[in-house]
């Protein structure tokens, strides 16, 4: 047996055997085929329209006081009703979603600012800088949510900036151990050694080759952690210790609905629809980014080269 | 051992065996109408790289395949039936029992929560109505055919206690159970080390030739299908190009993909080649497939025509040796 | 020892320690992956390093660049011992020196092109200063190892595994290094595309004059691109020879075992062959066996194996074998 005579080209590695699109657009497209989450997509561009313009679609000022008109049930006038102080709950609602968005991701950006860089470290040094940062996030976490976020603003004393931070110290364990996790797994990884094996410094390593490996959980972490946030700021305002009268939140509007409930249930309900819609839309998102950033929801033919 | 066992009657008769996946981007052809038969007893090697539907090829013999995505078309004639149409009682049946498969990967076919013993009893009290005691009696008679040191003591163990080779014994072991007429060895010996796997090689010719069960050896690896095979199938991009006895595949190739895989193998010994023969580019995307011969772009002897309008079929070049293409390579080959 | 060899690997170690699993994870072992490996490798050639998994071949590459930190013993690169030098001198050296690994599906980090891999090393030695430069370097380097600039561009994922690990060389190649680890560089991907790979890296040799060490289980490949090759037992070089020396007179009975388990693609040959089925498996290297590592699977076993442990020695002409057959009788 001989070996074909013709020349060999060297240089023909062939060439890739489909282009592929962008990690960006698998994942949006992902993202769309799942209703739930085109729903909470909807949900939040209205939001955010909402948090944006507020004052421009409210049909009344936050703060008209009309007493004589004061409880009035939902009408052409008050779609959502008005208080005990004659003031429209529509505009109020609307109105109040900027504080909610604000405070969510204000308080989760703290959050992650702290977090993710304690968790990368903690995770890629190991041993005592391990042991030491990740007991004290223990702690942290030991305590209940919102009883930890009362105990800091008891310190720190009430009202909505502090109410962030001590929002954000609460899910800065979560946002460490996340990310602590996701770097125990992807520093054993060969690319690591790799870069190792180039010269690369610990900071370059973790900077190019460790966070954008460990993005994809933190990611969904965030959207779930939007919506703890705001349910947070509700349950602080409702306690009186986050945002203060007369800036409307939902939580204060809920409070203050509460001594009507009887009456006029309508002080309550819209605001508590406000929450639980911002809060659905967050989880959806975050359901659906994490079936999108999946790697494993590949169907086994997509991944080339494994297919026997 | 060549010839042999290759006279007996078909056992297994695979006929225009088609398989797809449907995927987002459209159908990938994966399997494309192959079509064999597996003697009593014989050895029947089906070589190929991945993605040439080798694995594939056989998971869907006995419906192992998920479908959807998957589409199984064509016929597989067993013990009288075709298992492409039969249900999925009747495929259970079969599984495990009369057509036995062993995979590559040990650590994987074993559930790491149970011992070996539980894991080889299951079948047979299935499959061959055996008590629980009669069923342990033949698990330590299959390990110690198998080659496990003090069988008995070791059923009780679970899989992370045998090493990588032991494990592949125990898998094999399992593949034994219920004395299948076909055994399927899907890349059995890749993982291991090559003293391991000469222990494998050695271990499933003697049980073949103890049991005179019928193999299919699905491999990447040339050398092995030389010591082991009595007939060899290559296949290439979800087709069979080339199928003959070993020894005249392997003295006579008369496929180029054929060919140019036993040149690109290094040779032990003094005379090295300056740089070994290597086949350019790479193989086809299984949705894309080329209209005519799907070995065309990487080919040294094409014919720019039909081959690359016409797929070639297998066409009998010599007597059992079959090949499918365009050109006659020996005809006007140096 | 030569004054040609650009590495000099002396008695190297490297222990693992093996915890207790309470809370006082007391060291209670060490698993000796590596236990005392010699070897130079000559400048512009290919050393072999083969033997089966868990032999520690690829503990002693990674301890060699570094990559884990060796228990004991010297490396010499180029007259500099390696185990010697601080984070700043390592990553100075890692210019020189560079490694290609076995999967070339995992070592490419998933989130950066093509391009950007390959110019990484550029930018951590501060190299090809200018995104326009570096391009150019990028290109030239995608072209060396025969894949198209144009690719720069996309990412790992969108490649086979031969044409990655055409990237993976393109990266060890961008500082333009003197010796290169390749960990497995075939192993995993298909045969077809083994040879193309081969062959590119003895191109390479050829033209940018490279030293390599070749660590692999298969020991026909090895014999393909090895001017002298390294046999590996249980942490311990048990052979030294020139790649013909090694097929035609292997000393050690585990070379003999290792080249008769090699199958051959010729089914006459395959026949007529006669085996060394080795009996058992390999013995733990948490606890390896008193005297001769091999002393528990070695058909040639007799009085002193399984007391003294033989150390290498000359048994011809530039081959070494650690091994009681060929006590006292030199050449």
């Amino acid at each position: 047996m001989s070996a074909p005579d013709r020349p060999l080209d060297l240089h023909d590695a062939g060439t890739p055997p489909v282009e592929h699109q962008s990690r960006l657009r698998e994942v949006l497209g992902t993202l769309v085929q799942n209703r739930l989450s085109v729903l909470g997509l909807v949900i939040l561009a209205v939001l955010i329209v909402l948090a944006l313009f507020g004052e421009a679609i409210a049909p009344f000022e936050l703060n008209d006081i009309d007493v004589v008109n004061r409880l009035q049930g939902p009408s052409g006038d008050h779609w959502f009703g008005t208080d005990d102080l004659g003031r429209d709950v529509f505009s109020r609602v609307i109105i109040a979603a900027r504080v909610s968005l604000q405070v969510g991701f204000i308080a989760v950006g703290i959050a992650l600012a702290a977090g993710v860089p304690i968790g990368l470290v903690a995770g890629f040094y190991g041993r005592g800088v391990d042991s030491v940062l990740m007991r004290l996030m223990d702690i942290l976490f030991s305590f209940p949510a919102v009883l930890l976020a009362i105990a800091i603003l008891a310190v720190l004393g009430p009202g909505l900036r502090n109410a962030m931070i001590a929002i954000g110290i609460v899910y800065t364990p979560i946002f460490a151990r996340i990310t602590r996790g996701s770097v125990l797994s992807v520093k054993q990884e060969v690319y690591v050694r790799a870069a190792r094996s180039l010269g690369a410094s610990d900071a370059r390593i973790l900077r190019r080759h460790i966070l954008p490996n460990v993005l994809a959980p933190i990611i969904v972490q965030t959207s779930l952690s939007l919506a703890f946030a705001i349910l947070a700021e509700a349950a602080l305002s409702f306690l009186g210790l986050g945002v203060q009268p007369p800036e409307p939140a939902w939580g204060r509007m809920l409070a203050d609905g509460r001594r009507f409930f009887q009456d006029a249930p309508w002080m309550a309900i819209f605001p508590g629809l406000g929450i639980l819609f911002t809060v659905m839309a967050f989880n959806f998102v975050g359901d659906g980014l994490r079936d999108a950033l999946d790697p494993k929801q590949k169907s086994v033919i997509e991944s080339r080269g494994q297919t026997t | 051992m060549t010839g042999a066992a290759t006279s007996g009657e078909a056992v297994l008769s695979v006929r225009d065996l088609t398989v797809r996946f449907g995927t987002k981007r459209g159908p990938a052809r994966v399997v494309n109408g192959i079509s064999y038969d597996l003697a009593a007893g014989e050895t029947l090697a089906i070589v190929g790289e991945s993605g040439s539907g080798k694995s594939v090829s056989v998971l869907s013999l006995m419906k192992l395949i998920p479908e959807p995505p998957g589409k199984i078309d064509g016929e597989v004639i067993f013990r009288g039936r075709d298992l492409v149409a039969a249900s999925e009682a009747d495929l259970q049946a079969v599984r495990g029992n009369h057509m036995a498969m062993i995979f590559q990967d040990p650590m994987t076919s074993l559930n790491p929560v149970m011992t070996i013993g539980h894991q080889l009893t299951e079948p047979m009290e299935h499959h061959l109505d055996l008590s629980t005691t009669d069923a342990r009696t033949r698990a330590v008679d299959l390990l110690e055919l198998v080659g496990i040191p003090s069988a008995a003591r070791r059923l009780d163990d679970y899989p992370h206690q045998f090493s990588g080779g032991m494990r592949q014994r125990v898998v094999i072991a399992m593949g034994l159970a219920c004395d299948p007429e076909v055994l399927i060895a899907d890349e059995a010996t890749t993982a291991l080390d090559v003293t391991t796997q000469a222990q494998i090689v050695e271990l499933v010719q003697r049980l073949q030739e103890q049991l005179g069960m019928a193999v299919i050896w699905i491999t990447h690896d040339l050398g092995v299908v030389a010591g082991i095979a009595d007939r060899v199938l290559v296949m290439y991009a979800g087709r069979i190009v080339e199928e003959g006895l070993v020894d005249d595949l392997y003295a006579d190739p008369r496929h180029p993909y054929t060919l140019g895989l036993l040149a690109s193998l290094p040779k032990p010994g003094a005379d090295r080649p300056e740089t070994l023969f290597s086949i350019p580019g790479l193989p086809p995307d299984p949705i894309v497939l080329p209209p005519g011969c799907a070995f065309w772009d990487r080919c040294t002897y094409r014919l720019d025509a039909a081959c690359r309008s016409d797929v070639p079929e297998l066409r009998t070049v010599a007597p059992g040796h079959k090949v499918a293409t365009h050109y006659d390579i020996t005809a006007e080959s140096p | 020892m030569s004054d040609t060899a650009i590495l000099q690997v002396d008695d190297l170690r490297v222990h693992f320690p093996v915890r207790s699993k309470g809370i006082l994870r007391r060291h209670v072992n060490d698993v000796k992956a590596v236990d005392g490996v010699s070897f130079d490798v000559q400048r512009g050639q290919t050393l072999g390093l083969v033997g089966e998994s868990g032999c520690g071949k690829t503990t002693t590459g990674l301890a060699i660049l570094r990559l884990v930190e060796p228990t004991s013993g010297r490396v010499h690169f180029d007259g500099r011992d390696v185990t010697e030098f601080d984070k700043r001198e390592l990553r100075a050296i890692r210019k020189r020196m560079a490694m290609i690994f076995q999967d070339p599906y995992a070592s490419l980090n998933p989130r950066m092109s093509i391009g950007s891999i390959i110019a990484e090393p550029l930018e951590i030695h501060g190299l090809v200063p200018g995104r326009a430069a570096r391009r150019n370097r990028v290109g030239e380097l995608l072209e060396l190892v025969g894949l198209s600039p144009d690719f720069r561009n996309r990412y790992p994922h969108e490649f086979s595994g031969g044409q990655r690990q055409r990237v993976g060389i393109a990266r060890a190649l961008a500082t333009e290094p003197d010796f290169i680890v390749a960990d497995e560089p075939i192993a995993a991907l298909d045969v077809s595309i083994q040879a193309q790979i081969m062959n590119l890296m003895e191109a390479l040799q050829d033209e940018l004059g490279l030293t390599y060490l070749f660590i692999a289980h298969d020991l026909a490949a090895v014999q393909h691109v090895s001017d002298r090759i390294a046999v590996m037992y249980l942490g311990r070089v048990v052979e030294v020879a020139d790649r013909v020396t090694l097929y035609e007179d292997p000393k050690h009975p585990y070379t003999k075992a290792l080249l008769s388990a090699v199958p051959v693609p010729d089914p006459v040959l395959e026949r007529q062959r006669r085996r060394v089925v080795l009996e058992g498996d390999v013995p733990s290297p948490i606890d390896p066996p008193e005297g001769c590592n091999f002393s528990t699977r070695c058909p040639d076993r007799f009085e002193p194996c399984t007391t003294i442990d033989p150390s290498l020695r000359a048994v011809g002409t530039s081959h070494e074998a650690a091994c009681h057959l060929y006590d006292g009788k030199r050449r």
